[in-house]
């Protein structure tokens, strides 16, 4: 079945894309949106081998995902756009205190 | 094979779309390749049978999470310096590690077992889907409906402190 193996391939892509977002780029919210790339890959795998088996536990477990991801933004967003307030900027350089 | 090569279509286009997603300087067209690829990823589950989760895909990842996105960007100020300068110090890192992580996980995938290969396993639509989940998995419904609640909370709390402090 090379669906199979092909949408988890995608999904293992996806992720390392997503990972290589939230290093490499310098704006807070795309790296944030990079972190949400990383759960949409790895939902991509688990509704990939929940239809290989049929195990419908599968879609509730990514249904619980959606929701997660969902709050995750929802607590995220006014954090960062309380830094963008105060500090006027939403370049991870500029929030560098915690460097020794 | 319409389905196959639908199939292709729809991964080449979530690549595409992440590929962008890392490439593009303004957050807007990140957030636009980001839908992109969301929505190619829902074309995949619904190919897959799985259409009660492509659904939830659109309505709740691009309707929701993704607009919101969108309308904080358009909030933003765009003379930002982390809009003129990409990348940070760790590009070369980064794609190093990208590149190993990718073959890693690949190789992986090429090594391992090849599927089980039940594929005759039938499609399950919303019936099954509603049955188990508020059958048998109710109490994480239950959870996470707190979980939504928490964040609504959090989220007015944080603003709250937030002008507080700078009036």
């Amino acid at each position: 079945m090379a669906d199979t193996e092909l949408l988890v391939g995608l999904g293992a892509v996806l992720y390392a894309a997503g990972l290589v977002g939230v290093m490499v780029r310098r704006n807070a919210l795309v790296m944030l949106m990079c972190m949400e790339l990383m759960l949409n890959g790895v939902n991509l795998t688990l509704v990939t081998f929940a239809r290989q088996t049929g195990a419908t536990e599968g879609a509730v477990l990514v249904f619980l995902v959606f929701v997660v991801a969902a709050a995750e933004v929802a607590i995220a967003i006014p954090i960062l756009l309380l830094l963008a307030r105060a500090r006027r900027t939403l370049d991870v350089e500029a929030y560098a205190e915690l460097k020794g | 094979m319409i389905e196959t090569g639908l199939m292709y279509f729809f991964a080449a286009v979530a690549l595409g779309g992440s590929i962008a997603m890392l490439i593009a300087r303004h957050p807007m067209r990140v957030a636009l390749a980001l839908i992109t690829t969301m929505l190619s990823l829902a074309g995949i589950y619904a190919l897959l049978g799985v259409h009660v989760l492509a659904v939830f895909q659109v309505l709740i990842y691009v309707g929701a999470v993704m607009v919101f996105m969108v309308y904080v960007i358009l909030l933003i100020d765009v003379r930002d310096s982390a809009f003129a300068q990409r990348f940070s110090w760790l590009l070369v890192p980064g794609i190093a590690g990208f590149v190993g992580l990718a073959a890693i996980l690949c190789f992986a995938l090429w090594r391992g077992d090849s599927a089980p290969g039940s594929a005759a396993a039938p499609p399950f639509g919303v019936r099954p889907f509603s049955e188990v989940f508020l059958n048998e998995y109710w109490l994480y419904f239950e959870l996470v409906s707190v979980l939504l609640v928490a964040a609504v909370v959090a989220a007015i709390a944080v603003v709250k402190i937030g002008t507080r402090r700078h009036g």
